[in-house]
Order: structure tokens, then C-alpha cells, then sequence
């Protein structure tokens, strides 16, 4: 009995033993979570921030760089009683500031614990010396150098967007990012993020449990360095850019300007748009940005869908011309208007008539271009109204209409252009003719357009008929010319009423006589483009010089009136600045003009048509 | 010159193994505390450090071993048994009253800059009280009488000690039953106390219900067992009623167990008694707050992997991730430096230890040798089952030392004069027995 029971004892102690031991061996040899959290435990990353990609204009002129700021950081566990009005001055902040984050410390001090809280973000050089000189006074504070985006030069606030430090929402959706990363919200940098945020590097550092810094972990060995952002280069012209910025403030609109051999798009404007100093302080103005009516963070000049208006007379004039169905020489009758059906009549201004191709673009008559529309959707040619116009269609969207160009700048919307189809399901198949359709001939009605796409319409009038998609990166991309369904002889006379339009002496009609520069040759179109929205929008698009073209501008003023009122003298001055670097003396005038005008809120008062 | 001969013939007859084990033993334990603290920069012996202090509580526990084997006369402990565990008791109430309050019991004295706990002597005196009263007395463990008498002997300092909230060493005490189960008492008696903690573990963690079936299966089992064991036996029926009255009763005590149970875990227990349950019985996953020590522990122990990081090369222990990593954790830094072959070797060593105590035990003509040296026993192996299955998640967090090899004095002192005054019955029984 007695060894039994001994022996039961020892066969206990052993089994309690084997149990211990077999534990352990569960967790030091077959579990391997506990060496993951050892190395975590015990190892801390530093994280080395790459400095963010620049974006240069296509001159070499920086528009974001980096400027070092510093982020101060307090650990609260390491805080003892100190002077906070000699910090708040020091900081240059309110002492309230720094009792209420004080008591949030205290508040949250268990989950807090030994880490080290932001105290204040994106301190100056300048004040960052002020606090290192006396920041012996102030135990628990210190500052970390931080890479910042600065904005050199105040041109193109709303291509490049702006960058800020990533929220929950985003983390959820993008797991790569850490709290404290800094992400491209909006424009360039939304859209260029992977190559301008580069790779974060590390230093590793062993620490102890109350997280306090011991030694660099293999000195170094394993640490990795941070790899820059990749550089941008823009097509942007800059002093073009702020130029085009000043001549729209207080306008609603856009102002693009592309060089038609290349279709690189030297400005892009978009009224009201973001001073760069907002964006760099951008989580100040959000709340006013985004209740702005004027919506500033809105790209009109890619997003924006207006109708052409008269512009689109060349368009309708080229297509006429590439059919056969009308000739430089043929002439209509302008009866201040045209009488599509027997009681409507599509209204014009008073000019001369009958008159010719050159001079109905250089008067922008809207009658003549009713006859060139019926001539084409109503041709022999085709088995119909609506063949006929599938190939109006095509020649339409030849021109870059109806479908984004691709032009990177982001968010790009394509407008749109009407099918067939659409005329079918409003009136019944073959149930329709070129009188239902008439406002297509001057650019209104169920047609919608980008300013971009409006602006490559210059380029490609520049060019004679082809385009390079416009486009804003300047890379070694190698991008191919489209050419558009027409002949390049058939641009001639449309070219030629567009230079006289502009060119022509006054009082023979020319409808953009403002826009003529002394020995620019500059070839334009007004137009005035009807809305819903309220009164009609001032358009114009020129090239400049007539041969070997340089710029092409197109040029959006909300609610404006007559494209030659406003549109016009604007881009002439963009041409006039880009290709003579100054306004001369005898236009200061039109530039003064232009950039007193306050067109913000105009009374809405119907206009006629030009 | 006698007295010269006496020591050498007492020299031959003393245990060297266990001698051995206990110097093994003490020196992982002032490694392991250096290895704590290495980074501080101070010596490994240096009395500034927390490792030399335990080589100095070293040192004076070989003098003391040297004065209980080779000066006292042994029978002094049986002399001392009555009076020392009465002087114990006056202590252990007096600590309730006088004594500081150190990690949530009030359990201490403080002496000037010794600190020590009159719980850690109770062990002691409880256990030489225990050995006297089953040797001298002709107490049986049969006896219904005798029984009671000594589990009022062993309970009266559990329950003082649980009110000081030193629930470690209560927990220590259950492990005397061992000792009355060698001594005669019944098994049941074990299988109960298990009940009772299955029982409990499971009010805790599930529904009602199923408590209820678990002792509806626990008394079909008994049943059962004592069915089987009467079989064949003359008297049938009256096993048969008796069986019936003591299920009925056991039926009512576990419903009255099971329903005070639930009373005690949300009353009686203290916030963080509870939340080291829970969290042991994986109720809670908090690994900041009560799990934190187990968590940050079995990371330290688990990063150790098969041959451990190397001596002072672990980054758990060494850079302070696990608390009181020095004194109730120190197995963490045997674990995360010598890795599982470090533990085995270490758990080795209290095996053979607490095994050859009792085989010595078991040598002795002399009961109260004999009883004690299973106290001894009993009491290392609580310490071990606990604190080591404390560290790696099989146990709740209970503040008890590593026998020998936790720092702390206190500790040291009385497991080696435990040790010790059993090396010297063993040696010396024939001479004054």
C-alpha cells in the first residue's frame, strides 16, 4: 500500500513535469507566432521619409519642391511641470493650445503610455531654432524634421492638387500607407502619387519596453534608405500659367493654351481656381473651398461640358467642304436668320447678305451654316437622314469630340456628341430631318464639349487637320498624330475667314477685330455659347501666327456674353504674351480691361447670337 | 576529536546530490537575474545589482545550512514544531495589522531595507507541525478525527493568508494534501478537491446547464467506480443504499458549489484576480492589460526557440518587455536564452530534486522525517507547477516565486532552510532517533 501510493506520487510528479514540457515545446518549437512578436516587441523602425518628387514646369521652373519643416513632439510620460507661455510664445501659439493638449495627455494617458504624441505639425525653420535654443526648459518636448511640399512659384494650383496626411478612410482602403504618410489628394499629385512619394527607408533601432531607444540594431546593416520621388516635368508653361491665372481672376471659366506641333498644353486654367499657398495650408481653407458656389476645386477646363456655340461652325464648315456639299465660293442669304420650318425662324445679327464661306466665318453667320448642316444630313449620297448623319458623326468625333483625349491631366471628362440613335428615340425613326437638329449647325443644342477639347480644335485648325492628343507630362512618350476625315486643302478658306475675322479693318464685319496683334497674323472664332444655366457663356479659340502656328488658345468665360467681349481680348493676350514675352504698349489698355472686369455674378440678359 | 570524527561520519551520510542541485540551482537563478540587468552595466556579483545580492543571500544561506547540519541538533525542529507554528500564526495576523502592501496583498513586513513575509515561514512551520503530529501522536489517517485535526492544522494559516490576499502561497498549501494522501488519507479526497476546481472552472466559463451535466457525468463516474469496486463483496445492498445517499448528497453540495461559486467569482474575488482568470481561461483577450504579463511572457519564452538566443543575447527579458522579470518571471529569461533545452534542463533539476527528497523520505525509518521531507517536496513542486505554468499560459498570474532561482531573499532563505533542515534530519535520524 505505502509503495503503491509513493509511487503513484512519483508517476504524478512526472506527468505534472511532462505537462510543463510540453508546453514549452508547443511554444518554442512548433508555434512560430511568439518569434514573429519578439522581433516586433523588441525592434523599432524608424521611418525614414523620402523626399517627395518635384514638378517642374517645361522650363525648368520648379512649381512644388520641399522645404523642411518640423513637427514638435512631446512624449507626455517625460513632461514635468514647465513655463507653457514661454513654449506658446516660442511656438508662436496660443497658451490655451497648450493647456487643452496638456489635458488631452492626461486624459488619454494610459492609452498613450510611453509613446510620443504630434504636439505641433509643420513648424518653420525659424521657429524650430527659437525652440532648439531653450528646448532644455521643456523636458518631453523635442522636434523631428519633416519633408513639406512648397510652392515656389503661384501658378497651376489646381493641376497640382494638393498632398495631406492620410486619414482612416483612407487607411482602410489603401493598407500600404501608415498613419503620419502623406498621399496626393487631388491633381498631380493625386495622379502622379507612385512616382512622386518614392520609397520609405528605415533605421532599426532595439528598444526597451518603456519604447526608450538602446542601439542601432546591427549597426545599421539592415537598414534601408529612403528612395526620392521621381521628379515630374511638366508641358506647362509657368509664367504663361500665372499670366492666363491673373487675366481670369474673378471670371468663371477656363483659358487653355497647346503648341500645335507638339499638342503639349502649355497652360490650363480653370476660374476660380486655388491660389498655391491654400494648398499648402489646405486643411485651413477646406471648409471654404468647399462651399465655395464658385467651386474652385472643379477642373472646368477638363470637366466642365458646355456647348460649343459658334466655334462649331468651323467644324460643321470643314465637314461641308470635305463632302462636296459645299464650295468656298457658294452663297446663301442671311434673312437675320433662317427659316427652318415656315414659322421658325433661327435667328442672326444684322450683316450683309448673301455673303461666301470666308466672309460667314469672319461674320459668324448663323444662316449660313443652317444651309451647309441641311446639306449634309440631307444628302442624296446616303440612304437617309440618318446615315447622313452617322457620317456627320464621324467626321465630329475625328476631331477629338465626344471622348476623352487622354490628355493625364486628371479627372478628364470627354463631353459628348450626339448619335443618330438619340434623334430616333426623340422623334421615331425617320421621323426626323436636318431642321430637327438645325442648332447643331452653330454648336448648340445636344452637344456638349470640353474647353480642352475646344482648345485641340485650335491645334488641329493650326495644323491643317491632325492633332497630337493634348497632354500635360513631358516624357519620352512617344505619342502619334491623328488626323482628322478632312483634307488639308479644305482648311484653307475656313483659316482665311478665321484670319479675317480678326484681321479685317474695322466696320467690314470682322467679329474679333480685339484679338489682332501687329504682325502675329493671329486666326480666331468668336463665339457665344447659349446655356441653361443663365446668360451665355463668351467663347474663343485663335492660333497664332497663321503660318507655322505656335500657340493654339481656347477661352471659356462663364456668363459672359459675346465671345468677342471677353474670350477674345483674353486669348489674344495669352498669344501675345507666349509669343512676345510682354503686352505692348498700344494693348496695356485691353490687358487693364480685362483684368479689372469682375464677371463673377453678371445679371442674366438675353443676347443674340454672333 | 569526537566531535571531529562526528562531522566527518555526518559529511558521509549527508545527501551531496541535493547539495548539488540546490548550488545548480541557485547559480541558473543568479545568472538569470544578471542577465535581467546586464544592461545597467553593473558586475555580476557586484552588491549593487540585484544578482549580487542573491550571491550574498547565498552566502548567508551556506552559513546557515552549515549551522542546521553540522551545529543545531536536529530534534530542535521537533521541538520548535508547536510553538513555531503558533508564533507563525501570531505573525501571519499581526501582518494583516502591521505589514506593508506589495502588489495587492498585505502580505509584508518591512524591516528597514528587508522586506520579508511571514507567509514564506508558515510553509516552514506548518510543515513541522504536520510531521509532528502524524509521528508522535499515532494520529491515523483513517480516522475521521484525526483527519479534521489536521486539515484544521494546515487550513488555519490558509485562510489568514487568504485574507491577506496572497493567494500564491494558499495555492501552495493545497499541496500538503499529497503529503496526507502518503500518509493514508483517502484519494477521494483528491479526486474531490479536482472536482471542485473543474467545477469551479467550468461555472466560470460556461452556462449553467452545463456545470450541471459535467456533475450529473462526475456522479455517474463515482457511482460507477464504487459499484465496481464492491462487486463481489458480501454486503450489496448496504453499499447500494449507502451509494445512494451519498450521491444525493453530493448532488446537493455541487449545486450548492456551483451556485456559491458564481457568487464568489463575481463578490468575493478581487477585480484582478478576475481578469487573470478570465483571461487564463481564454475568456478575455486583453493583451494589454491582464494579459500583458503571460502575453509579453510566452512571446519571451516562445522567441527562445529550440537552443534559446545564447546567454545574455535574449532582447524580451534583457530590454524589460516582461514584468517582475527578476523575481516571479525569471523563468522567461531561462526560456528566451537557453531555449527549450535550457528549460528541459532546468525542469530536470527540480524533478531529480523534489524525487530524490522523497526517495530519501521514503528511506527514513522516522516518520517525522519521512512527513516532512514530503512537505518539502510538496511545497517545491507547487512552486514549480505554478509559477513555470504561470509564465507560459497554463496557469492564472499568481505571484509566487521560482524556488532558488527567483531573486529575492525571503524566498531563498526559507526554501534553503527547508531544504537544509531536511538534509539535516536525513543525515543525523539514526543518531538521535
Amino acid at each position: 500500500m505505502e509503495i503503491g501510493r509513493s509511487t503513484k506520487i512519483f508517476i504524478g510528479l512526472g506527468l505534472a513535469a511532462a505537462v510543463l514540457l510540453g508546453k514549452l515545446f508547443y511554444i518554442q518549437i512548433v508555434d512560430d507566432r511568439y518569434k514573429v512578436d519578439a522581433l516586433n516587441n523588441s525592434i523599432v523602425y524608424e521611418t525614414i521619409y523620402p523626399s517627395r518628387g518635384i514638378i517642374y514646369d517645361r522650363n525648368g521652373q520648379a512649381l512644388v519642391d520641399n522645404v523642411i519643416t518640423y513637427d514638435i513632439l512631446v512624449t507626455p510620460r517625460e513632461v514635468h511641470a514647465f513655463d507653457t507661455l514661454a513654449l506658446a510664445r516660442t511656438l508662436g501659439i496660443e497658451e490655451d493650445y497648450v493647456h487643452e493638449k496638456m489635458a488631452w495627455y492626461r486624459k488619454y494617458r494610459t492609452r498613450i503610455g510611453y509613446q510620443s504624441q504630434v504636439f505641433l505639425k509643420q513648424v518653420d525653420a525659424e521657429t524650430y531654432l527659437r525652440f532648439a535654443e531653450i528646448q532644455y526648459r521643456f523636458p518631453g518636448f523635442r522636434a523631428q524634421m519633416r519633408n513639406s511640399r512648397n510652392y515656389p512659384f503661384n501658378a497651376g494650383g489646381n493641376l497640382l492638387g494638393y498632398v495631406s496626411e492620410v486619414d482612416a478612410p483612407f487607411l482602410k482602403k489603401h493598407p500600404e500607407y501608415r498613419t503620419g504618410d502623406f498621399v496626393g489628394r487631388t491633381g498631380f499629385e493625386a495622379a502622379r502619387e507612385e512616382e512622386l512619394r518614392g520609397e520609405k527607408g528605415y533605421h532599426i533601432y532595439l528598444r526597451d519596453s518603456r519604447n526608450r531607444v538602446l542601439k542601432s540594431f546591427r549597426d545599421g546593416a539592415e537598414d534601408k534608405m529612403a528612395v526620392p520621388g521621381k521628379d515630374i516635368t511638366t508641358t506647362i508653361d509657368a509664367h504663361l500659367q500665372q499670366y492666363g491665372q491673373g487675366l481670369m481672376r474673378r471670371k468663371k471659366g477656363s483659358l487653355i493654351a497647346i503648341e500645335p506641333s507638339t499638342g503639349e498644353i502649355l497652360s490650363l486654367i480653370s476660374s476660380p481656381g486655388i491660389d498655391v499657398d491654400v494648398l499648402a495650408d489646405i486643411g485651413h481653407y477646406w471648409d471654404s473651398l468647399a462651399a465655395d458656389p464658385g467651386k474652385p476645386m472643379f477642373n472646368r477646363a477638363v470637366q466642365a461640358s458646355y456647348p460649343p456655340g459658334s466655334v462649331f461652325k468651323l467644324v460643321n464648315g470643314l465637314i461641308g467642304l470635305q463632302e462636296g456639299v459645299l464650295k468656298e465660293n457658294y452663297k446663301y442669304p442671311c434673312d437675320h436668320g433662317y427659316w427652318y420650318t415656315p414659322t421658325k425662324k433661327l435667328g442672326c445679327h444684322d450683316h450683309k447678305s448673301p455673303i461666301n464661306l470666308i466672309e460667314a466665318v469672319k461674320m459668324s453667320c448663323n444662316a449660313y451654316f443652317c444651309f451647309v448642316l441641311k446639306n449634309i444630313i440631307e444628302n442624296n449620297k446616303y440612304s437617309g437622314v440618318e446615315e447622313a448623319f452617322s457620317v456627320w458623326e464621324d467626321y465630329v468625333r475625328s476631331f477629338g469630340f465626344g471622348a476623352p483625349l487622354d490628355s493625364e491631366v486628371p479627372h478628364e471628362l470627354g463631353g459628348t456628341i450626339p448619335a443618330a440613335e438619340r434623334y430616333n428615340r426623340i422623334y421615331g425613326k425617320g421621323h426626323w430631318r436636318a431642321s430637327s437638329v438645325i442648332s447643331l449647325s452653330i454648336g448648340q443644342g445636344e452637344i456638349g464639349v470640353t474647353p480642352l477639347q475646344i482648345a485641340n480644335l485650335g491645334a488641329i485648325l493650326a495644323n491643317r487637320g491632325w492633332y497630337i492628343p493634348p497632354h500635360i507630362i513631358k516624357d519620352d512618350t512617344p505619342r502619334e498624330a491623328r488626323h482628322t476625315l478632312i483634307d488639308p486643302k479644305n482648311f484653307d478658306p475656313i483659316v482665311e475667314g478665321m484670319w479675317q475675322a480678326v484681321n479685317s479693318a474695322p466696320g467690314t464685319g470682322g467679329t474679333a477685330t480685339l484679338a489682332a496683334i501687329p504682325g502675329l497674323d493671329v486666326c480666331g472664332k468668336t463665339g457665344t455659347a447659349e446655356n441653361p444655366h443663365g446668360a451665355d457663356h463668351s467663347v474663343f479659340i485663335c492660333f497664332a501666327p497663321r503660318e507655322n502656328p505656335q500657340i493654339a488658345v481656347a477661352c471659356y468665360v462663364e456668363n459672359a456674353g459675346f465671345g468677342a467681349s471677353w474670350a477674345c481680348p483674353i486669348a489674344s493676350l495669352m498669344v501675345e504674351k507666349y509669343l512676345c514675352g510682354e503686352i505692348r504698349p498700344s494693348r496695356k489698355w485691353l490687358e487693364r480691361y480685362v483684368t479689372d472686369a469682375d464677371l463673377m455674378n453678371v445679371p442674366y440678359e438675353k443676347k443674340k447670337r454672333q | 576529536m569526537t566531535g571531529r570524527f562526528d562531522q566527518r561520519a555526518l559529511g558521509r551520510r549527508i545527501d551531496w546530490k541535493l547539495i548539488f542541485c540546490w548550488i545548480a540551482l541557485v547559480a541558473v537563478g543568479i545568472l538569470s537575474i544578471y542577465s535581467t540587468i546586464h544592461n545597467s552595466g553593473v558586475g555580476i556579483l557586484d552588491p549593487d545589482g540585484r544578482s549580487g545580492k542573491q550571491f550574498i543571500w547565498f552566502c548567508a544561506a551556506l552559513v546557515v545550512g552549515y549551522v542546521v547540519i553540522f551545529v543545531l541538533k536536529p530534534h530542535i525542529w521537533e521541538v520548535l514544531s508547536l510553538p513555531g507554528y503558533l508564533a507563525v500564526l501570531v505573525l501571519l495576523v499581526a501582518v494583516i495589522v502591521f505589514g506593508v502592501t506589495v502588489n495587492g496583498s498585505r502580505s509584508w513586513f518591512e524591516l528597514g531595507p528587508l522586506r520579508f513575509q511571514p507567509a514564506e515561514i508558515s510553509k516552514l512551520t506548518t510543515a513541522l507541525l504536520v510531521a509532528h503530529l502524524l509521528r508522535g501522536s499515532g494520529m491515523k489517517m483513517s480516522r475521521r478525527h484525526d483527519i479534521l485535526l489536521l486539515l484544521g492544522v494546515i487550513g488555519l494559516p490558509m485562510a489568514i493568508i487568504l485574507c491577506e490576499g496572497e493567494t500564491g502561497s494558499v495555492l501552495v498549501y493545497l499541496g500538503l494534501l499529497f503529503v496526507l494522501y502518503r500518509e493514508g488519507l483517502s484519494g477521494w479526497w483528491i479526486v474531490l478537491i479536482a472536482a471542485c476546481i473543474v467545477l469551479f472552472i467550468i461555472t466560470i466559463k460556461y452556462p449553467l446547464w452545463v456545470s450541471f451535466l459535467v456533475l450529473a457525468v462526475m456522479l455517474g463516474a463515482y457511482a460507477l467506480l464504487v459499484l465496481r469496486s464492491s462487486r463481489g463483496s458480501s454486503n450489496r445492498t448496504a453499499t447500494r443504499r449507502d451509494l445512494r445517499i451519498m450521491v444525493a448528497l453530493l448532488a446537493v453540495a455541487g449545486t450548492i458549489f456551483i451556485f456559491s461559486t458564481n457568487f464568489v467569482f463575481s463578490r468575493v474575488l478581487k477585480p484582478y484576480q478576475k481578469e487573470r482568470i478570465e483571461v487564463l481561461l481564454g475568456m478575455t483577450q486583453d493583451i494589454r492589460g491582464a494579459g500583458y504579463n503571460v502575453h509579453q511572457s510566452m512571446i519571451a519564452i516562445g522567441s527562445g526557440g529550440f537552443a534559446g538566443k545564447g546567454y545574455l543575447k535574449g532582447t524580451q527579458t534583457t530590454y524589460g518587455f516582461v514584468p517582475e522579470q527578476s523575481t516571479d518571471f525569471i523563468f522567461c529569461t531561462i526560456g528566451e536564452e537557453g531555449g527549450f533545452l535550457g528549460c528541459l534542463a532546468v525542469i530536470l533539476l527540480y524533478v531529480f530534486l523534489i524525487a530524490r527528497v522523497i526517495r530519501d523520505a521514503e528511506q527514513c525509518r522516522e516518520p517525522f522525517t519521512r512527513v516532512y521531507g514530503y512537505c518539502f517536496a510538496s511545497c517545491v513542486f507547487m512552486h514549480l507547477i505554478i509559477n513555470v505554468g504561470m509564465t507560459i499560459g497554463l496557469m492564472p498570474v499568481i505571484g509566487i516565486p521560482l524556488p532558488f532561482v527567483s531573486y529575492g531573499g525571503s524566498s531563498l532563505m526559507s526554501f534553503s532552510l527547508m531544504l537544509f533542515i531536511f538534509l539535516a534530519l536525513y543525515a543525523q535520524e539514526k543518531k538521535y532517533f
